[in-house]
Order: C-alpha cells, then sequence, then structure tokens
C-alpha cells in the first residue's frame, strides 16, 4: 500500500510517501503499526486529534477499513483558499 | 463547470471576462479572489503544497454539490500551488446563475469547503524562518452553516 504524507507530517517523517506492507485491518492499526517503528513516526503520529486521514483519496476516519485499499495520506486540518 | 490546479499566476480579469461568455441565461456572476497577505511584513513567499489526485477529486465533489444545490449556470475554481509572492492571487471562485441570490450563496459555499476539505497547506516562509498555517476553528464551524 502507498502510504503518503503532507506537510508537517512530511517533514516529521522525514518522507513524502512510501510502501508498506501491512495486515492492518484499520487506518487506526495502521497508526500504531507505524509509529512502533521509530520516534520519527510516533512523532508525527502523538496526537491524531491533530490529523486528517484519506483513504483511496478520500477524507476517511481512523476506524476505516484498510482492505482492498491502495493508499492511504496523512496530513494536518487543510489550509486552503 | 471548469476547475483548474496550477502553479502558474493568473488574471482575474481576463479569467472573469471569459467566464461564461455568450451565454443569455445569466443574471449575475459572483466571483471571490484569494490573495496572499502579508500579516507581519516580514513575509518572503507563500508555499502552497497540495496533493495532486485528490485535490482535483476533492474540488470537483464540492463543485458538483454546489451545482446540485444551487441553479448555476456555470463554475470556475482555479487553485495554484507552489511559490506565492506576497499580493499574488492564490485562487479564484467564479459563479453564474440567473438570480444573484443563488449566485452569492454558491461562492460563499465553495469558499468554506475550499479551505477546509480541499488538500491544501500553507507555509509562511519570513526572514526569520518558516511555519505551516494552522487550521482555524471557525473555518471548520463556517461548514454547519451549509
Amino acid at each position: 500500500m502507498n502510504v503518503m504524507y503532507f506537510a508537517w507530517v512530511r517533514e516529521r517523517i522525514g518522507l513524502p510517501q512510501e510502501q508498506v506492507k501491512t495486515q492492518a485491518a484499520t487506518v487506526a492499526e495502521l497508526v500504531a503499526e507505524l509509529s512502533a517503528r521509530e520516534e520519527r513516526y510516533a512523532a508525527a503520529f502523538a496526537d491524531i486529534s491533530a490529523l486528517r486521514v484519506a483513504v483511496d483519496q478520500e477524507l476517511a476516519d481512523f476506524d476505516a477499513p484498510l482492505a482492498g485499499v491502495r493508499e492511504v495520506a496523512f496530513f494536518p486540518p487543510m489550509t486552503g483558499g | 463547470m471548469q476547475v483548474r490546479v496550477q502553479s502558474d499566476a493568473f488574471d482575474t480579469g481576463a479569467e472573469l471576462a471569459g467566464f461564461a461568455q455568450g451565454r443569455h441565461d445569466i443574471g449575475a456572476v459572483v466571483s471571490f479572489t484569494g490573495v496572499v497577505r502579508d500579516t507581519a511584513g516580514d513575509l518572503d513567499h507563500m508555499l502552497m503544497e497540495h496533493y495532486p489526485g485528490m485535490t482535483e477529486r476533492a474540488i470537483g465533489g464540492i463543485v458538483d454539490q454546489a451545482v446540485a444545490r444551487w441553479a448555476l449556470v456555470d463554475v470556475l475554481v482555479i487553485h495554484r500551488y507552489g511559490a506565492l509572492a506576497p499580493g499574488a492571487p492564490i485562487m479564484m471562485v467564479a459563479t453564474a446563475a440567473g438570480h444573484r441570490a443563488e449566485a452569492f450563496a454558491a461562492a460563499d459555499f465553495l469558499m468554506d469547503y475550499l479551505k477546509s476539505r480541499a488538500p491544501f497547506w500553507k507555509k509562511e516562509v519570513t526572514r526569520e524562518g518558516a511555519a505551516w498555517v494552522a487550521a482555524k476553528d471557525a473555518d471548520e464551524q463556517a461548514l454547519k452553516r451549509w
């Protein structure tokens, strides 16, 4: 699965995207797996209330299922306009 | 209906002159242009990051909602990304309708949603350093009006 990071999440983790092999059933499980990897991930995901997630380019909740999903993106609340 | 996501500058006047041209069923055109503001007087530039693919999809979905809700003849959304100078246009929205109430309401709705639901992130780069612009609670609250 392609996992993408934007804005300060990208800066904190240190890369814009990566391929992740995971058995995680939900976004929250994926967050737990990534956080357990290294401190920079744990720091980025420390407060998920400050984060938003998109699953296959649609905004989703952290309990969204990952079965069949190709792309997950993590980012702060959007500041367009 | 037209959505453009681009790094290049655009000319608001030229865009408006070409918008909904030749249509005789329009009584009202409303437009909004967002401009890079230098609040503290030390802004070098604004960096606008986005999520290619999702950006176009999200804006398209927001435009679809507006079209379903109001009797619009045409809609134009242009949103830039990349390095933007103070005073430069960031984005514009134009709506065309038979009457002004629809055109105003749809433009207001589009702006509220583009601000909080289109995947863009602003970073202010000053001589002192760079900082991400935090989303405002008021912007999230504004969505509840609709």
